[in-house]
């Protein structure tokens, strides 16, 4: 077996004379959990079916598992599972219904879906809900079957679209804690986010993207040191302009975001003195963190 | 392209299973509309009419009134079932992403939409023949033909449903095509009853090389020219199959 599992050698994708891949390169190590961060429109849900197939490129080429893509997709997604954007499961089947069907698909006889049925059930924690209609499900249960699914085939990559969007924080954990039990079991995860705390909490290494082109990639905290390194203090109301005048001299850097003033400095206390007693403003002390970097990377905060 | 021989059928089964799960009402829903057809433009109309080529009017509506189903049924079945799968249910994005391909996925669903048109073809011969109004056993040998009708048109349907942006164009595929189609091509009455141009232009539409396939068997004649009107469907069930997956690789994997 490789050691790498997804291979982009500049690729690029445009819709319509709309550049939206731009000389996009990145490798992805088999066993890793390789993110893919950037707002809405940056291209991610375009990468992500460019390596399933399902887009050719424009131009660049693409290795999954070994396999050419598009021309041997077929081959490489006998090795994938998919865990798309938008949930796509069978509303009127159950969950038990759901992985058998989609077990077929996989060309795997009936005893060999009746055989690993019992372990996805347990690993998407729905022994309880196995005849259950999916649309008797909650979101978060709906997505663990989704990820149960997506396992069927005992792939070795899995290709995740923003795995946990529209799940309230408690389903969010929960899919985490799978995900890193999937890690745990040599399992390589390709995923793209906009949550920073999703990235920085699951990938060992991500790739930070804008408008299709990427702007940075390695390790969460090895990005956060070398782009802020610092402390932060994020200052809410008042007159921003005021503000600022009023601790350039102490900040390293800073930012503002909407109503939202972003002050990096290695100390912070001669700032937090000036601000002291000034009427209506509130003041955040934290570490750094990608948000901090895309910030810092792009000139604005990222957009959901 | 299809992968291999086998993959469409997990893809019927699919379907089949969907389907078993609102089977009476299906069932009622497809046989419901042509039943009301036949019954009532046979007693009302037959009246009136009296006997055509030798048969009664009714026997004579009973070959044309199952061609129809099975073209409305296996039209149906893909234009609005096939699209939701496609579009709105996303199941098709689902399977894109396991060991099947797009044709894969087309002929499952064409083969889905054919087996609809069998059944609906099937439902109605079996309440005529228990009417006295089919011949036994000779209207076993419609079945094959009702099963080619559903194939060529799920695969007309499938172009519409490749082209389609969204449902409100089905419509016109309903009121342009097929229900002139029904009329040109004998359903109700014989086209020697059409201008000569008319019968000229329906020698050309698939419905009418299924009539000319499952009147006779109905009425327990010999069919005249039977290779030329199973080449006929043949080709309709095969070239729009074809186009409609160039059509779709080029909406769906871009």
């Amino acid at each position: 077996m490789s050691s790498v599992a997804i291979d982009l050698a500049a690729v690029d994708k445009s819709y319509r004379g709309k550049v939206v891949v731009n000389g996009l390169t990145f490798t992805v190590a088999a066993g890793e959990c390789f993110g893919l961060l950037g707002p809405n429109g940056a291209g991610k849900s375009t990468i992500v079916r460019m390596v399933l197939g399902m887009v050719p490129p424009d131009a660049g080429k693409i290795t999954v598992l070994g396999k050419q893509v598009p021309a041997h997709a077929r081959l490489a997604r006998a090795g994938v599972g998919v865990v798309p954007q938008f949930d796509n499961l069978e509303n009127e089947f159950t969950v038990r219904e759901n992985l058998a069907v989609f077990g077929r698909y996989f060309s795997m006889s009936a005893r060999e879906i009746e055989a690993v049925i019992p372990s996805l059930l347990e690993f998407a924690r729905l022994e309880s809900k196995a005849d259950a209609r999916v649309a008797e499900l909650s979101g978060g249960m709906k997505r663990r079957l989704v990820l149960a699914r997506a396992l069927i085939n005992d792939p070795q990559l899995l290709v995740m679209d923003e795995p946990t969007t529209g799940l309230d924080p408690h389903a969010r954990h929960l899919i985490w804690e799978r995900l890193r039990s999937l890690l745990a079991r040599g399992k390589t995860i390709l995923l793209t986010t906009h949550f920073m705390e999703e990235a920085e909490r699951l990938c060992d290494r991500l790739c930070v993207l804008e408008e299709g082109r990427k702007i940075a990639e390695g390790e969460p905290h090895t990005l956060i040191n070398e782009q802020i390194g610092c402390d932060v203090m994020e200052i809410y109301g008042g007159n921003p302009h005021e503000s600022i005048e009023l601790i350039r001299p102490y900040a390293q850097r800073i930012e503002q975001s909407g109503e939202t003033i972003f002050c990096y400095a290695p100390d912070l206390e001669p700032v937090r003195k000036q601000l002291r007693g000034r009427a209506g403003l509130r003041l955040l002390e934290r570490p750094p963190n990608l948000e901090d970097v895309f910030l810092r990377l792009t000139g604005r905060e990222i957009e959901i | 392209m299809p992968a291999n021989a086998r993959n469409w059928t997990a893809v019927w089964r699919r379907n089949y299973l969907a389907w078993r799960k609102v089977a009476l009402a299906s069932l009622l829903g497809n046989l419901a509309d042509p039943m009301t057809n036949l019954l009532g433009l046979g007693f009302g109309l037959g009246l009136i009419v009296g006997s055509v080529n030798g048969t009664s009017y009714i026997d004579f509506l009973v070959g044309g009134m199952v061609a129809t189903s099975a073209m409305t049924s296996a039209s149906f079945e893909t234009i609005y079932a096939t699209f939701a799968r496609m579009h709105t249910q996303r199941t098709w994005e689902a399977m894109l992403c396991t060991q099947l391909t797009l044709g894969d996925i087309l002929l499952g669903e064409v083969a889905w939409a054919a087996s609809k048109a069998v059944l609906a073809g099937s439902g109605i011969t079996i309440v005529a023949a228990g009417l006295g109004y089919a011949a036994w056993p000779s209207m076993l040998y419609a079945l094959p033909a009702i099963a080619l009708t559903g194939f060529v048109f799920a695969s007309l349907a499938m172009v519409i449903v490749s082209l389609a942006p969204s449902y409100d164009y089905f419509v016109f595929y309903q009121t342009l095509i097929l229900t002139p189609m029904v009329f040109l091509c004998g359903a109700v009455f014989p086209i020697t009853q059409l201008p000569a141009a008319f019968q000229l232009v329906a020698a050309l539409l698939p419905l009418e090389h299924s009539i000319e396939l499952i009147r006779p068997a109905m009425l327990g004649r010999p069919a005249a020219s039977v290779g030329t009107h199973i080449g006929a469907l043949c080709i309709y069930a095969v070239a729009p199959f074809l186009l409609s997956v160039a059509l779709l690789l080029r909406r769906l994997m871009r």
